[in-house]
């Protein structure tokens, strides 16, 4: 590997080295094709943000099953029949009226991904990672979510097993929805703490 | 260990750019990765902790310059040539289109780890509410403790069950379990006077990080 100062790594760089790994993994037999592409398939077609949409509207609808969730949401969210690989243990806060949560990982990018599928490239990156922590009105300000005056923001670091996922506030005007299309309105920023769900004038 | 990973509070990064929620992966190399990382986690080829310190162990111009799966890709390098998998600069050779060195080896996986908690014998030192100051540890080796709330004193507000110690399951030192706490630090406390008011930021921290505040 060649580092260069600022310049990113050509793609090319990147490209061989995956496909050497690649290459001598399955003819070493420590992992095969199959396992891969397993893998990638899950991601791509079974576990995303929809699954953690499912999670929210089901807390906007249900207040029971929303206090399980903010009690012991790894065992909740197992109520809702959905693919997801539980690879650490779950923990769900709430946004209410004065408080708002953002999720980080500064040491690395700890990220409910068994849940939410693949986390945004920002979210991984050290602007983010580095500044959300000391400063995340300004940061939240920059994408585009401005938060009320007086209202604390409360930043959850994942530094440990315990993965964090934020539970937005409901929108207004959407009272007779059900939880089937209030799912429609969460998105995946809202999850993390960087944005709010849609309003249903949006969808 | 004190290096580039350890990001939080660090300044000159810059903005953040958002982007839209776009494809699941940005690139096939990148969702080959991504596969290969579960799939040898999967096979017992690491636990999770010794790949997380393989990552910080990148040097910093690379662990910045090659991207989120760029690391992925080093790191999986670097166990497999630790662990006799692969010999030093197999990889790049194949890379150059070198034939594969060996046949099949045989893998000596580790156990899977099945979760992260474990019942200890010992009660929580510290009850929700308890101060709590972190201590000032500088390892060389894997760590969870971020550098920024180092010396910081905190509140606890939540109490964990016991979970494996990245600190030594990293190092193949066992999984010596310890309670974990959430501890809720104030804005001031960590930034100084020039803090973002009514910014507290919360930390899951291991019991040997912890002293009585």
């Amino acid at each position: 590997m060649s580092g260069n100062g600022g310049h990113k790594h050509s793609h090319s760089e990147n490209e061989l080295r995956a496909e050497a790994l690649e290459a001598v993994l399955t003819e070493k037999g420590i992992v095969t094709a199959e396992a891969i592409e397993a893998v990638i398939r899950l991601f791509e077609e079974d576990i995303g943000p929809m699954n953690g949409a499912r999670v929210v509207a089901r807390a906007w609808t249900d207040p029971a099953f929303r206090a399980r969730l903010l009690d012991d949401a790894t065992t909740a969210v197992g109520e809702i029949e959905m693919v997801m690989i539980l690879e650490a243990p779950l923990v769900v806060v709430p946004n209410e009226p004065g408080v708002h949560n953002v999720v980080v990982c500064t040491l690395c990018s700890c990220y409910p991904s068994g849940l939410l599928g693949i986390s945004p490239s920002w979210y991984k990156d050290p602007a983010y990672r580095s500044r959300v922590v000391r400063e995340p009105r300004n940061v939240l300000s920059e994408m585009g979510l401005e938060l009320e005056p007086g209202w604390e923001v409360r930043v959850w670091d994942s530094s440990a097993e315990l993965r964090y996922m934020v539970l937005p506030e409901r929108p207004p005007g959407c009272d007779d929805w059900s939880a089937e299309r209030l799912a429609a309105l969460v998105t995946r920023d809202s999850m993390i703490g960087t944005g709010r769900p849609r309003l249903p004038s949006e969808i | 260990m004190d290096g580039i990973h350890d990001m939080g509070g660090t300044h000159g990064f810059g903005r953040v750019s958002p982007d839209s929620d776009g494809p699941v992966f940005h690139s096939v190399w990148e969702a080959r990765v991504h596969g290969m990382g579960y799939a040898l986690l999967a096979a017992g080829g690491a636990n999770i902790d010794a790949y997380r310190h393989a990552i910080e162990r990148i040097a910093p111009r690379d662990y910045l310059s090659v991207g989120y799966y760029g690391r992925w890709a080093i790191a999986m390098e670097t166990l497999l040539v630790e662990r006799g998998y692969l010999r030093p600069g197999e990889l790049a050779a194949r890379a150059a289109g070198a034939p594969v060195s060996s046949g099949p080896v045989d893998v000596a996986p580790e156990p899977p780890a099945n979760g992260f908690f474990r019942d200890v014998a010992a009660d929580p030192r510290f009850a929700v509410g308890a101060d709590v100051r972190v201590r000032n540890l500088h390892p060389a080796g894997h760590t969870r403790l971020p550098g920024y709330v180092r010396g910081k004193r905190g509140v606890v507000t939540r109490v964990h069950r016991a979970c494996i110690l990245p600190d030594t399951n990293a190092h193949g030192l066992g999984e010596c379990p310890e309670y974990l706490f959430s501890v809720r630090f104030d804005s001031v406390e960590l930034w100084g006077d020039q803090a973002e008011l009514a910014a507290p930021v919360s930390v899951d921290l291991f019991d040997r990080y912890l002293a009585a505040g």
